[in-house]
């Protein structure tokens, strides 16, 4: 036997992507090496759709959802789950909000009656309601109020998106989660937690037909709501000025910096800028081979480490960062200077073939290892498709990736545009 | 409960042989691996764990082998660090090592046109890394700013005070990473001489998973490990006696939410009664919405995010642990639910209800953990490790099955015994 290889640009799985009458979308994507099957269901509402407020009610609602329906009374549902010997959970991200499972295939029907279920049933009484916001509290102090670097972080998006919603923990802010009751999410449940406004991703060892039976039998049987949410977040305006913060906070040992830049998403960008971009912080901060490590961590030892990251996926203008943690004696205004100037340096001296290769190598490479895993897979397509792209988008991205040019990587660095920037420095506060 | 769940669990137990899909692959040289021959998605992943680990460190000098292992892709061969790393990324090829206490691990993930190559870098890595100078003092300066980092995270602070009062007196006593202390006393003679210690056939143990055949892994097998030495001398390691019960220890630390650790003496991995004890602690503090320690801490009282227990079962002292993170002001109320259900489950045992569904859903769950590539070769790189036996996966879910109540309740008095264990508390804990 020999293994047969697969055009490397193109994925292995047929994936296809079908509208049920009222509006729910679906996404099946097989693989048939293990007897399991991956359910997800994704909300096109995240916490960037938050009532003002409101802040953390999309996060909140996530975890009432394990509340119980008419049908099936707090527990069941986890319950059920767990003699199945499945997985489950959920998560809440600036644009969408998803719920899964992952159980033995026989077990996808269940699955699907259940969550289609609490799209529309969920039952809530404060004395189910009240401990949770508790828990939630609970899980803001342990991310967030006992670590000065997230708090750090906080701020930073804050100044970043000083009018968008992204600006907003989504979590949400302390205050706003203590006031969050039952009304508030009973609200913001009726109106996002519709067909018209879901998407379901079932990956796995799995026919298409049959999926597509089942969801008719399940999701297939509730109402359009007919009045499909719309986003309209206020968009970012234009604000020159450089921003600085600093957090000085005893608990700090090591110090570090960062700097994030406002930047076109996946959605927002003129086509072939977002690969542009993702190629370019691939070169600039992509692990060991990038050029900032080479600089800064292994040639002038000014940083013990480097990097950066470009969050592409979202609805609107989204955010790209670089950090440093400097090398012991170095000041992180000395860092802040070798970063700006080795970005200069980068700007000056281009890119080569094999540099450009290299970046676009590894970028595709990461997609097509996603194919081992049917979550990673459904990861892809669900999130995908909750801020509004095409399965086919998807699809062709390691194509876009690979026609990204040399030009185009360097017309990219005009989105690190320091002028605009927001810096975060993270110290040890050595008076307290 | 209901019929389909115990169809479920007998088709689950009755499903194809895992023995029969693992090849056990003999080298020329005599190096042996197992391999899951696979074709499915073009991809090889190798999994290999080395025994005896950080362990093995010189007395008194944590983090030796942690420092080696981290050097690893830092050059070897021709290639410098950076030329390294690029061929890496030119190959798509991924690479990583690791240190715990019991094992040096290392992972390989290629895409298997890029096979010749990925071996070859593993065997440059393993046996021509260059260790010069400058890398080790860059590797060094990128360990101790995670130590200084983590040396203020409270989580981080009870994890290490935790191992620290578990394993007085004992190498277990020390992180694997080493301390601020030990780290820069390090030098280049040490590192070679824990490679020339542990990098031995004896205890190496390695699992294929993808799309390669036996006599090509064979060959590969021949030149990356084929030269190591047939016999190991490690120093041997003190079995550790006991874990001091009834002790709590407070450091004080000013954050809003107290982090805490718990837990004594467990079982070993080749206990006769590892197994059961696995189903008695996912009663306790496994499930993620299912255990007792969820219901009591979390959805009933709202005390905290996460709360949560498992068995770590190190070869030379197994212990019990659990975890959660709670507000200052309800320590001494979350402890005291912990300790009330631990010494409920040692006295009374579980009920059968608890029994069953815990039984169901390791059962159910177990393809779930098997159903990537790189999963299915972590499992397994442990089960060869531990010598489990090739039919190990197959019999696992009988094992189960057959557990009764008064197993449950006998393993539980003898995991919890009179409840008593050492806990640590990093915070401004309050009723204690």
């Amino acid at each position: 036997m020999s293994g047969v290889d697969h055009d490397p640009l193109s994925f292995g799985a047929p994936v296809s992507h079908h509208v049920l009458e009222n509006g729910l979308e679906v996404v099946i994507i097989p693989d048939h090496r293990s007897p399991v099957a991956t359910h997800m269901v994704w909300y096109r509402n995240g916490s960037a759709d938050d009532p003002q407020g409101q802040s953390g009610i999309a996060h909140f609602l996530e975890h009432l959802m394990f509340k119980g329906t008419e049908k099936h009374p707090q527990g069941a549902f986890s319950d059920l789950v767990t003699e199945l010997g499945g997985e489950e959970n959920a998560f809440t991200s600036m644009d969408y909000t998803a719920y899964y499972q992952r159980v033995a295939k026989e077990h996808l029907g269940r699955m699907m009656e259940l969550e289609s279920d609490r799209m529309q049933g969920l039952v809530l009484e404060d004395a189910v309601v009240l401990p949770e916001r508790d828990v939630v509290l609970e899980e803001r102090r342990m991310r967030t109020d006992s670590d000065p670097a997230a708090q750090l972080g906080e701020s930073l998006a804050a100044a970043l998106f000083a009018h968008h919603p992204y600006g907003t923990p989504i979590i949400g802010w302390m205050h706003e989660i203590e006031g969050l009751g039952r009304e508030e999410a009973l609200a913001y449940y009726r109106r996002f937690y519709t067909p018209d406004n879901a998407i379901l991703v079932v990956a796995g060892d799995v026919e298409v037909e049959e999926v597509l039976a089942l969801a008719q039998q399940t999701y297939g049987q509730i109402k359009a709501s007919g009045h499909k949410p719309v986003r309209k977040r206020p968009q970012e305006p234009v604000l020159r000025g450089q921003k600085r913060i600093t957090l000085a906070d005893a608990k700090v040992e090591q110090p570090s910096w960062q700097r994030s830049y406002l930047v076109p998403s996946l959605r927002t960008a003129e086509k072939g800028v977002s690969e542009a971009i993702e190629v370019l912080m691939q070169v600039l901060a992509g692990g060991q081979s990038g050029y900032l490590h080479r600089k800064l961590v292994v040639e002038q030892q000014k940083a013990v480490a480097v990097g950066g990251w470009y969050h592409a996926t979202t609805c609107d203008q989204t955010r790209l960062l670089v950090y440093a943690v400097p090398s012991e004696g170095v000041s992180l205004e000395a860092i802040e200077k070798a970063m700006e100037d080795t970005l200069a340096d980068f700007a000056r001296e281009g890119l080569d073939d094999k540099t450009l290769t290299r970046a676009k190598t590894r970028l595709i490479a990461d997609a097509f290892y996603a194919q081992d895993s049917q979550t990673a897979m459904a990861r892809m397509f669900g999130s995908a498709l909750a801020i509004g792209a095409q399965v086919q988008e998807v699809l062709d991205w390691p194509a876009a990736i690979d026609a990204v040019t040399a030009e185009q990587v360097l017309a990219a660095l005009k989105w690190l545009d320091h002028s605009k920037s927001v810096s975060g420095f993270l110290l040890k506060d050595e008076a307290a | 409960m209901d019929q389909s769940v115990k169809t479920s669990a007998a088709k689950t137990s009755a499903a194809k042989s895992h023995a029969d899909r693992i090849q056990h692959v003999t080298s020329a040289s005599g190096v042996e691996a197992w391999l899951v021959e696979d074709y499915t998605v073009p991809i090889i992943t190798v999994e290999g764990l080395i025994e005896g680990g950080a362990s093995q460190d010189p007395s008194g000098k944590p983090g030796v082998l942690n420092l080696l292992m981290g050097l690893l892709d830092e050059g070897a061969g021709p290639y410098d660090a950076t030329a390294f790393q690029e061929r890496l990324d030119d190959y798509a090829i991924e690479m990583s090592f690791g240190a715990d206490r019991d094992h040096a691990s290392l992972h390989l993930r290629s895409l298997a046109r890029h096979k010749d190559e990925a071996f070859a870098m593993l065997g440059l890595a393993l046996n021509k890394a260059l260790l010069d100078a400058p890398s080790i003092e860059r590797v060094r300066a990128q360990i101790m700013a995670g130590l200084r980092h983590e040396s203020s995270d409270p989580d981080v602070m009870a994890q290490r005070r935790f191992f620290a009062e578990a394993f007085a007196g004992h190498p277990y006593a020390q992180s694997a990473k080493g301390t601020l202390q030990s780290v820069p006393e390090i030098t280049r003679d040490d590192l070679l001489a824990m490679q020339a210690h542990l990098f031995t056939r004896q205890h190496l143990h390695l699992v294929v998973v993808g799309a390669i055949d036996a006599d090509d892994l064979a060959r590969m097998l021949d030149d990356v490990f084929g030269a190591w030495p047939v016999q190991a001398a490690l120093r041997p390691v003190p079995t550790f006696v006991d874990v001091p019960r009834n002790k709590q220890v407070v450091i004080d630390f000013d954050v809003p939410q107290s982090s805490i650790r718990f837990g004594a003496r467990g079982l070993a991995r080749t206990d006769p009664d590892f197994i059961t004890a696995t189903v008695v602690n996912h009663i306790l503090g496994g499930g993620v919405f299912s255990s007792r320690l969820f219901r009591e801490v979390r959805e009933k009282r709202g005390l905290a995010y996460s709360v949560y227990s498992h068995l770590a079962p190190f070869a030379h002292g197994p212990l019990y642990v659990g975890g959660t993170s709670t507000k200052n002001e309800r320590v001494g109320e979350s402890l005291s639910i912990i300790a009330a259900e631990i010494l409920s489950l040692a006295t009374d045992g579980p009920n059968d209800e608890e029994l069953n569904t815990s039984k169901n859903f390791l059962i159910g769950s177990h393809a779930l953990r098997l159903d990537t590539s790189s999963k299915l070769a972590g499992q397994l790189v442990h089960i060869k490790a531990h010598a489990l036996g090739r039919d190990y996966l197959d019999r696992r879910n009988a094992m189960i099955e057959v557990i009764t109540l008064q197993d449950a309740a006998r393993v539980a008095k003898r995991l919890y015994g009179d409840g008593q264990m050492l806990s640590v508390i990093v915070g401004r804990p309050e009723g204690l």
